[in-house]
């Protein structure tokens, strides 16, 4: 098992450097800069900004300085937020965005197994009708339009629940953004469960089961939903990354002060380390999380187990 | 072996309905059946017989759109139409049934020792514990080696074989008064076969249950059944002792089932006749494993060291288990798979050909499948099937003239020629594979490897290609390699014997003496297995 | 050796031949979600592209005196409004306002005074917004009674006007046309190069397989939006550089789909006997590949063009899409969501049509699945 952590994980590292240097030179090589702001600065102290971020050097040597800071944990100053590195920016915003992702994550893969297993027992049937109905809804409904509608509904008309902010960091904060955040993925899990779960109840060796006799309990609970919840367990890794991440869109809207907004800021804004460091900050969730599933995977699959 | 008569499970007019978006389909239309104490009754048919629905209908198995009406009693106690609790009480507890696919019968996620217990502890409380014992000893009654080891194995770590023994040990959990076993065997190989059979007859003499045995193999039947149903499109055609049905059957349709079993032979080459094919010391390997960085790669020897010379005019039979690289040598030989080894076609070496230099010779050396309904593409009509290879061998043909050739073709297979307008998925199994053939009788071949071509197809179906096979040889001289596990279709076929085990030839000879005289002692078994279980 | 099971297509030929294509679209058509799912569509493409035809507004045209107005179904001003300004104008003409009378387009009034009015009066009517074309049609009592006519300036806002007045309703038709328009065409791109990846990747298999998926994963990794908005920022915000971006970011789950179905056909005996027929790789991809993968590449076409779309207005939201005068469905949504206090309707009516197609994308796409994989499900 060790071995198979510490092997995956030494296969991520060619995976992280790639995805580094592609999106370096990406952006350098797009137009413009961290400094062509619409005002024109005076000749002089765009010389000064150049130099002091060493923005005059070739790039590779710019690239080489990168790799190298960012392997000692050394992502550089913020361009565009000047009195912070982007070390610091992301260590005051994620534990925010980590905390809402969390919750969602939880709503989400609760909410969406549960209703999933009941539309797949009870196939075709009102409940089944009105359960992926509301899965619709979640996956066709942008959380640009949940989230403005929430606020309208339960802060402003109903005055139930804060519009924003984080407050004092209470659930009454959280519940609304959590909502907003967790019900796209709510529903794929709603989906995912409710047809891995089909699928496995007509499986030839659920039929074995029910030919001996086992109560429909035992059937549904201890053979079916075991296997159905492997799919469920893949899709686990990109959506914890993604909510555990934040989101850009649900944390403008609720004005939380999470790393979600940092990565559309730093792209707007051409803030070319701050894009790298939440680049890099993704990629690290996403493998860490592809690790944790796959284990998570082999413990449930004994055919796939990693010794 | 039947102590009394008495009628434990009795059938009357069970009916079992499919709705489908198409309609409904009507697959088991009333029939009447009894199984009585400790015997053997076979229920026998061909593919839509409706013989497995009549049983998963009676076990309450059908698939959600399936419903079933009528009446089942075991034992003053009726099967149709009550609750799934009290049905429970019977299923797996009196009643048991085993599979046809062993390999995905059994729960992947848990260990064998624990799925057999599972019924144990369900019909007669206690816990996973206490059954252990007797799960052990069950494992032991099947013949599963070293039990105390294999109870906590997955069932993936097992053989198709094993698991239809653990099926047989789930089976037996609770002394079960019947055992409904679908086709058991078919998807197992012969001696497999052989060795699960003799298991559930000394089980049965053990314990003394009925079996119902659902099979399409009349050899089985023969052996191993007392009393036969003869099921064709839902109904009940014939009944009765195995030995007046097999000797006596009234029914046209059992009659037609009978003397569908191969037989008559084909007449040998001259011996002066010059060889057409010839592989020599034909290795392939398989690379296993190993992805793009990391190493670990091993191979694996398909066909080790296999010389084949097939004559103008001449049939070799390949025979072999699953896994013993008879279909591998018949690819390596038509250069389609990677593979080490000298070759040649009539008088051209074509050891070093690539495939650009095998394209023209293509033309002369054709294949043909098992499966017809995976060999044809289902987005074409048969008629872009069967001219697709005139497409590159032929490009100068017209329309009209490739058109002119499907109908040829497909008329000398005893298809009609309007066929060609249709698509694969309107035709039966049989017909299919009558296309297949066309595709590959409209080059006009030299050779023709013929891969499995009737291990798909229902008995009656299957002496019919046979035919046409062996008339199409007669007319076009053509060379055939025949690839089979089925020994009587290969001795029906065949002028020569190749036996194959894990990629080498164990023997090989004269059809007749290989199948008279066997020297080797698995073509023995193989030979015993398949005509006297 | 299965029995029947629950698939008569397997019977022996009927007398009408069908390609499972055709088959696939009867199934459909009985499907009756998927099938209202398809008017919807065709109505709102229909609306979205033809609409404009009948809106006398244009997307761009500003109605300084309809800023944020509520949606309604009568004309703009009422006829309140109107008798205020008329009020108002034959004050400013130092005349008496009789009677006043609006129908539809046209206003009838007759004005009186104590001396006889100059018929020039009536350019103080032409003056207000409101009216024009007014002319004297009788004149009674010595020209101190004149009865008029003209034309009323009214403009219908069915779904009100946005903070700069301009009309939502001819908004929301080019933001439906942008957004379907960026939908298709980014499908397609991505149909265009996941395809022909996948095919590719899956059928030549072996080391190729493994660098052009080691290729793919590698994209995976990149957090995709960020690829996204990078793209968008850098090389500028066109129309079409925003469906080739997308495009260009969705074709990987295509080419992982084709992929997985190449090497499921490619073990299928149909493709080994065209080997042995002598067919070229390109060939068999083009002949027998390709077209078997049809049927999930369909299904998920109808998943991509809703995922597209909900990108497309992601970007918007994030003040990246397409720029104004120009607009979609997803930039008029972030607008609305801005003003959803004071104007509920800016968000209302581009969320209607915006989550009908979405629904109803959605409907097709399981209804096309059902249809190509007649499973009980």
């Amino acid at each position: 098992m060790i071995a198979f952590v510490l092997r995956r994980l030494a296969s991520a590292v060619p995976t992280l450097f790639i995805v580094v240097t592609i999106s370096f030179f990406l952006m350098r090589f797009a137009p413009g800069g961290p400094f062509n702001l619409e005002r024109p600065l005076p000749p002089a102290t765009m010389e000064n900004l150049v130099r002091t971020y060493q923005l005059d050097q070739p790039l590779w040597r710019q690239y080489a300085t990168y790799v190298s800071n960012a392997v000692t944990g050394d992502f550089g100053p913020s361009y565009v937020y000047k009195d912070n590195s982007v070390a610091e920016l992301i260590g005051k915003g994620l534990p925010y965005s980590m905390e809402l992702g969390f919750y969602a994550l939880l709503l989400a893969l609760i909410g969406g197994v549960a209703m999933g297993t009941v539309a797949a027992l009870r196939q075709n049937s009102a409940l089944d009708f009105g359960i992926m109905s509301l899965a619709t809804v979640g996956t066709t409904v942008p959380n640009f339009v949940v989230g403005p509608v929430l606020t309208l509904i339960f802060a402003i008309v109903l005055s139930w629940l804060p519009a924003g902010g984080w407050g004092d960091g209470s659930l009454r904060f959280l519940i609304l953004p959590m909502i907003a955040l967790a019900l796209p993925q709510l529903a794929v899990f709603a989906r995912l469960t409710r047809g891995s779960m089909i699928e496995a109840l007509h499986a030839d060796h659920i039929r074995t089961v029910r030919a001996y006799g086992l109560p429909s309990r035992v059937v549904v609970v201890t053979h079916a939903m075991r296997g159905a919840m492997l799919p469920v367990v893949s899709y686990l890794a990109p959506c914890a990354a993604a909510l555990l991440t934040g989101s850009a869109v649900v944390e403008t809207i609720f004005t939380i002060p999470g790393v979600g907004r940092y990565f559309v800021l730093g792209a707007i804004n051409r803030d070319y380390t701050l894009v790298m460091g939440t680049v890099i900050l993704i990629a690290i969730f996403v493998i860490v999380f592809n690790l944790l599933v796959d284990i998570l995977y082999g413990l449930l699959d004994p055919r796939v187990r990693h010794d | 072996m039947a102590e009394t008569n008495e009628t434990i499970l009795a059938i009357r007019e069970l009916k079992v309905n499919f709705t489908t978006p198409d309609g409904t389909v009507n697959a088991v239309k009333g029939i009447d059946l009894d199984v009585r104490a400790g015997e053997t009754l076979a229920v026998v048919g061909e593919s839509g017989s409706g013989k497995s629905q009549t049983m998963m209908g009676i076990m309450g198995l059908l698939a959600r759109n399936g419903a079933v009406t009528g009446s089942a009693m075991y034992r003053g106690k009726e099967l149709i139409g009550v609750p799934p609790a009290e049905l429970n009480k019977v299923r797996g507890a009196k009643v048991t049934m085993i599979f046809q696919e062993p390999m995905t019968s059994l729960d992947p996620l848990y260990p064998i020792g624990r799925q057999i217990a599972e019924p144990i502890v369900h019909h007669r409380g206690g816990s996973y514990k206490e059954a252990r014992k007797r799960v052990l000893e069950l494992l032991e009654l099947v013949g599963i080696p070293e039990p105390a080891r294999r109870i906590d194995s997955y069932p993936h770590e097992l053989s198709g074989g094993q698991r239809q023994r653990v099926m047989i040990a789930m089976a037996l959990a609770n002394d079960p008064d019947i055992l409904i076993a679908d086709e058991p065997t078919t998807a197992l190989d012969v001696t497999i076969q052989a060795q699960i059979l003799k298991l559930l007859r000394s089980l049965q003499e053990r314990f003394g249950m009925a079996i119902v045995l659902i099979t399409h193999d009349l050899g089985i039947v023969r052996h191993f059944a007392e009393r036969v149903a003869v099921m064709r499109r839902g109904e009940v055609v014939e009944q009765g002792a195995t030995a007046d049905i097999f000797d006596r059957p009234t029914s046209d349709y059992t009659k037609m089932l009978l003397a569908a079993e191969p037989h008559g032979r084909k007449a040998p080459p001259s011996d002066a006749a010059p060889i057409i094919l010839e592989g020599r010391d034909v290795v392939v390997d398989y690379r296993i494993g190993g992805g793009l960085f990391s190493g670990g790669a091993s191979t694996f020897r398909a066909v080790d060291r296999v010389t084949v010379r097939l004559r103008e005019g001449q049939t070799i039979g390949i025979v072999g288990e699953s896994g013993s690289g008879k279909s591998t040598l018949g690819r390596a030989l038509l250069r389609l798979v990677h593979s080490e080894g000298r070759y040649r076609f009539g008088s051209t070496d074509i050891s070093g050909f690539d495939r650009s230099r095998m394209r023209p010779l293509r033309k002369a050396m054709q294949l043909v499948f098992q499966d017809p309904y995976g060999s044809l593409s289902p987005r074409q009509t048969v008629g872009e099937i069967i001219t697709e290879g005139l497409l590159v061998h032929e490009p100068e043909l017209g329309k009209a003239e490739r058109d002119r050739r499907a109908i040829a073709a497909l008329s000398e297979v005893g298809l009609d020629p309007d066929a060609r307008n249709r698509y694969p998925h309107e035709f039966s199994g049989g017909q299919r594979q009558r296309i297949a053939i066309a595709r590959a009788m409209i080059l006009k071949p030299k050779v023709v490897i013929l891969d499995e071509p009737t291990s798909a197809l229902d008995r009656s179906v299957q002496g019919q290609v046979i035919e046409l096979l062996r008339s199409l040889q007669r007319s076009h001289q053509l060379s055939y390699v025949f690839i089979s596990h089925d020994l009587s279709v290969v001795k029906a076929m065949s002028d020569y014997v190749v036996v194959m085990k894990d990629g080498r030839i164990v023997e090989e000879g004269e059809t007749d003496s290989i199948f008279e005289a066997p020297a080797n002692a698995y073509t023995k078994s193989l030979i015993g297995a398949a005509f006297n279980i | 050796m299965t029995d029947i099971a629950a698939n008569p297509l397997n019977e022996p030929p009927k007398t009408v031949s069908r390609s499972l294509f055709q088959l696939a679209l009867i199934r459909f058509r009985r499907n009756r979600a998927a099938m209202a799912g398809c008017v919807t569509l065709l109505l709102i493409a229909l609306f979205s592209f033809l609409g404009p035809l009948f809106v006398p507004h244009t997307y761009d045209q500003v109605f300084p005196s309809y800023v944020t107005i509520p949606p309604s179904l009568q004309p703009r001003p009422d006829v309140s409004t109107l008798q205020e300004v008329m009020d108002g104008v034959a004050a400013r003409a130092r005349v008496k306002l009789e009677a006043f009378r609006v129908e539809g387009q046209a206003f009838t009034a007759t004005i009186s005074s104590d001396e006889p009015i100059d018929p020039r009066a009536t350019r103080y009517f032409d003056r207000a917004n409101e009216f024009r074309d007014t002319k004297v049609e009788a004149t009674e009592n010595d020209g101190r009674v004149l009865k008029l006519s003209g034309q009323v300036n009214r403009e219908y806002f069915p779904f009100g006007t946005d903070s700069n007045g301009r009309d939502l309703l001819a908004r929301v038709m080019l933001g439906g046309q942008i957004s379907i328009a960026v939908g298709l065409l980014a499908s397609l791109v991505s149909l265009g190069i996941g395809v022909l990846y996948g095919a590719t990747s899956g059928y030549i298999g072996g080391r190729v397989d493994n660098v052009m998926m080691r290729f793919v994963e590698i994209l995976y990794s990149l957090p995709f939006v960020f690829l996204v908005v990078v793209l968008v920022v850098f090389f500028g915000r066109s129309f079409v550089l925003i469906f080739l971006v997308i495009g260009a970011v969705e074709w990987l789950d295509m080419a992982r789909i084709v992929r997985g179905q190449t090497l499921a056909l490619k073990r299928r005996e149909f493709v080994g006997a065209a080997q042995a027929l002598g067919l070229t790789d390109w060939q068999i991809i083009r002949r027998h590949i390709i077209p078997n993968t049809i049927g999930p590449v369909i299904v998920f076409v109808t998943v991509v063009v809703p995922k597209v779309i909900l990108l497309e207005s992601f970007l918007s939201f994030l003040g990246l899409g397409v720029q104004a005068p120009l607009t979609s469905w997803g930039a008029l949504i972030s607008e609305g969501a801005n003003n959803i206090q004071s104007a509920p309707w800016l968000l209302i009516f581009p969320s209607i049509f915006f989550v009908a197609t979405l629904f109803s994308l959605n409907f097709v796409g399981d209804g096309l699945r059902d249809a190509f994989d007649p499973k009980d499900r």
